[in-house]
């Protein structure tokens, strides 16, 4: 047990990773070979997972340094910058490792009845594994250098995987555009990289959050790596490829594929913060952070009312609940410096905006799993040939209420008590923040009750008289999420207790990421 | 636990959902002592639009764009300046990109952090 | 060797991630497309390589060196790492170029697309 816990950082970003080759030479045997080994390596995973988790929330943040004799000698005798390359694991990084493993774990399991008769499989299954391997590893990192690698991997995967369905003409043009925009963002991060490391000297992120000094080089990679992650986490105005992607990936691997796009958010709070968090005054890069957020809710809300592909619709709100996530945490950076407010209404702030991610890839995923499995059944995403399909399909049309009741903040689920922190506690930094996230809450209830109306409720069209029911596995997997949801909503106190407030204390402090590996200097 | 507080307040689910349930056991009583003279299976179930003719169910069915006909046709301004942008071409999308990141650089490299 | 500025190499950079960027916004064909990304590529792989040099170093092998200072050998490493992800996001890009073209049978970014709005 202490080895599975002290070498958990890399067991976690390994092993799916071997898993990854293994399968299509697995998949020579036979289907249900393959699935099982699959489901078997992950339940592996997320054992390790859950172990981490409980060891970071009593320990603290926990430190792998690559090839060293012990697993925490992060600076090497007679050195005085760590030289090797190290996983960092604080609270914020096993918040969102969590997430990701959940969501994976409900989309594995959807995706063992939904791809029957699809060639490649063996393929799907292997690049799903690479794209856990890639969000993992962003999470876990704690070097610059090794954040451009795992981006990229999770960005090559997530757009294979988009463009998966190669007989659709959309699916490959969705693929190509989260390629194009994905090795972009990339590139420019690693010149930002290269901008760094020719100042310091260092890579590994403590280290250059102790050394810095913030000179204009140090301005100008500030500004090239936020705007290229608020590309790749879908802000608007670098929000318009986000619905091509996210309409046209398989089901299972569009929820992975969004919390590629969160992954990328928690890579701009930890340089943000983390590195540059010394550094923050007058609340420049704070406001930034808050109009993306706000220009992202509105836009994406308001574009979202107009469509009538369903899958197209959802992508647009997965654009605006964004929103929500930038404003709270905005909010918090804008009174870092300030210890009275960041007390009053910062931290509340932060945990709104860091609960409402969990509580977003939860009910996005489930909308997400919906949509596909009416897209199973009838064959078409567009709503305006839809009708009447609650006579036959009720669970799906279960999820779907409990998923659009989530998404629009009515209590009693999940996303009421994330929007309330957020709402309360923006309203006291600037109420017209507070106004505009009221109103695209009010116009996101009005775009699903549009589509519940017109898809699921009403006479049933002659053409989908006959739909049946989901296979059983489909409705296993988007249980997962259901049961999640209800759960958050009833208990969330316990939520933001144990693993999104030691997030937000993760944030805040960097000094404590900092020392955690320059610390342990002999 | 399962309260969660915020500032001066607290949200607490539970009382939430015992009032939704005591509101919905009071509907339901209500409702089931039901309306007398109403018989399910004759003609009193079927769709009536004031003596005009039925027609069928896919053309009766409101369409999901034809929803919210009042909303779009105010908007109709906001909306053409909001869709002209979404074009769809991957060129537009990274002309943004390099407008937003050079905006960027300009603000951090003028007003400080 | 007298002759050429120390800041060749960035200005070099420079311009190749200018001409790149012209050609990623204007050029509509998507095969010059990712001509102008791997040229990107190209621009930020000699970016980070003329940072590690050292005037006058030798080359960062301990075997029979001669005396004097040692280019730094970091970058080096880094861009061969980012030398073979670009292959891989290439060979991807080109794939998705040749399954569009037997889709739509164009290659143009504004006749090829189905999704907008």
């Amino acid at each position: 047990m202490d080895f599975l816990t002290t070498n958990a950082p890399i067991l976690i970003v390994a092993i799916p990773l071997v898993a990854a080759f293994i399968i299509p030479l697995l998949g020579q045997k036979g289907d249900g070979v393959r699935n099982g080994f699959t489901l078997t390596i992950f339940g592996l995973t997320s054992f390790l997972v859950a172990v981490l988790a409980v060891n970071v929330h009593d320990v603290g943040i926990r430190i792998y340094a690559f090839g060293a004799a012990a697993a925490d000698l992060a600076v090497p005798q007679g050195f005085i910058v760590p030289v090797r390359i190290i996983f960092e694991v604080d609270a914020m990084s096993m918040f969102m490792g969590i997430i990701v493993t959940t969501v994976t774990l409900a989309a594995l399991i959807y995706s063992l009845h939904f791809l029957k008769g699809q060639t490649g499989q063996a393929r799907f299954y292997s690049l799903m594994m690479l794209l856990y391997v890639g969000m993992m590893g962003l999470a876990f990192t704690g070097d610059m250098f090794n954040l451009f690698v795992f981006l990229e991997i999770a960005s090559i995967s997530g757009a294979a995987l988009a463009a998966y369905r190669t007989n659709l003409a959309d699916a490959v043009e969705g693929g190509f555009k989260y390629i194009v925009i994905s090795a972009i963002s990339a590139l420019l991060v690693l010149f930002a990289i290269g901008i760094l490391y020719s100042e310091y000297n260092v890579l590994s992120i403590a280290a250059i959050a102790h050394f810095i000094q913030y000179t204009h080089l140090d301005m100008i990679a500030l500004g090239l790596l936020g705007a290229a992650f608020a590309m790749k986490l879908a802000g608007v105005p670098l929000h318009m490829w986000a619905p091509d992607t996210y309409t046209v990936a398989p089901a299972g691997s569009t929820p992975m594929i969004l919390a590629a796009s969160y992954m990328s958010m928690y890579a701009l709070y930890r340089v943000t913060f983390t590195i540059y968090g010394g550094f923050i005054d007058t609340g420049a890069i704070g406001w930034a952070v808050i109009i993306v957020g706000l220009l992202s809710m509105f836009v994406g809300v308001m574009m979202a009312v107009h469509q009538t592909d369903i899958k197209r619709m959802m992508a647009y709100h997965a654009i605006s609940q964004g929103g929500y996530m930038l404003l709270g945490l905005g909010v918090g950076l804008a009174v870092i410096a300030n210890p009275a407010a960041l007390e009053a209404y910062g931290r509340d702030a932060m945990n709104g905006g860091i609960f409402h991610i969990i509580n977003h890839v939860f009910y996005k995923a489930l909308l997400f799993m919906a949509a596909e499995a009416i897209f199973f059944r009838i064959g078409t995403r567009d709503t305006n040939k839809m009708g009447g399909l609650a006579r036959n399909m009720k669970w799906t049309t279960g999820f779907y209420i409990i998923g659009a009741l989530a998404i629009a903040g009515i209590p009693p689920f999940n996303g009421f008590a994330s929007k309330l922190l957020i709402y309360e506690s923006v309203l006291k930094f600037n109420p017209i923040l507070a106004i505009v996230a009221m109103f695209v809450s009010l116009v996101t209830l009005a775009s699903f009750a549009k589509v519940f109306y017109s898809a699921f409720t009403g006479p049933p069209m002659p053409a989908h008289k006959e739909v049946k029911e989901v296979p059983k596995s489909m409705i296993v997997g988007m249980s997962i999420l259901a049961v999640l949801i209800i759960f958050f909503g009833l208990f969330p106190g316990l939520i933001v207790d144990t693993i999104v407030a030691p997030a937000t204390n993760a944030l805040i402090s960097h000094a404590s990421y900092i020392n955690a590996v320059m610390g342990a200097v002999p | 636990m399962p309260i969660l507080s915020y500032g001066y307040a607290v949200w607490a689910p539970i009382v939430w959902i015992v009032a939704l349930v005591v509101i919905g056991i009071m509907v339901f009583i209500w409702r089931s002592r039901g309306q007398k003279g109403y018989k399910k299976e004759t003609a009193q179930a079927d769709v009536f639009l004031s003596g005009a003719k039925v027609p069928p169910a896919e053309e009766r069915h409101v369409k999901a764009d034809n929803i919210y006909w009042g909303f779009f046709e105010s908007l109709k301004g906001l909306y053409s300046w909001m869709m002209k942008p979404h074009t769809g071409i991957v060129n537009d999308y990274l002309l943004w990109f390099v407008v937003v990141a050079a905006i960027a650089i300009l603000i951090f490299l003028l007003a400080g952090l | 060797m007298q002759s050429v500025p120390a800041n060749f190499p960035f200005l070099a950079s420079a311009l190749l991630i200018g001409i790149a960027f012209y050609i990623i916004l204007f050029k509509r064909n998507l095969i010059k497309l990712i001509m102008g990304i791997a040229m990107l590529a190209s621009g930020v792989n000699l970016f980070i390589v003329a940072l590690g040099y050292r005037a006058g170093g030798n080359a960062p092998i301990y075997t029979n060196v001669p005396p004097g200072p040692m280019v730094l050998s970091v970058p080096q490493a880094l861009t061969l790492t980012s030398i073979v992800i670009n292959v891989a996001v290439l060979a991807l890009m080109l794939t998705m170029v040749i399954h569009i073209y037997r889709h739509t049978g164009d290659v143009d970014s504004e006749k090829s697309r189905k999704l907008k709005g």
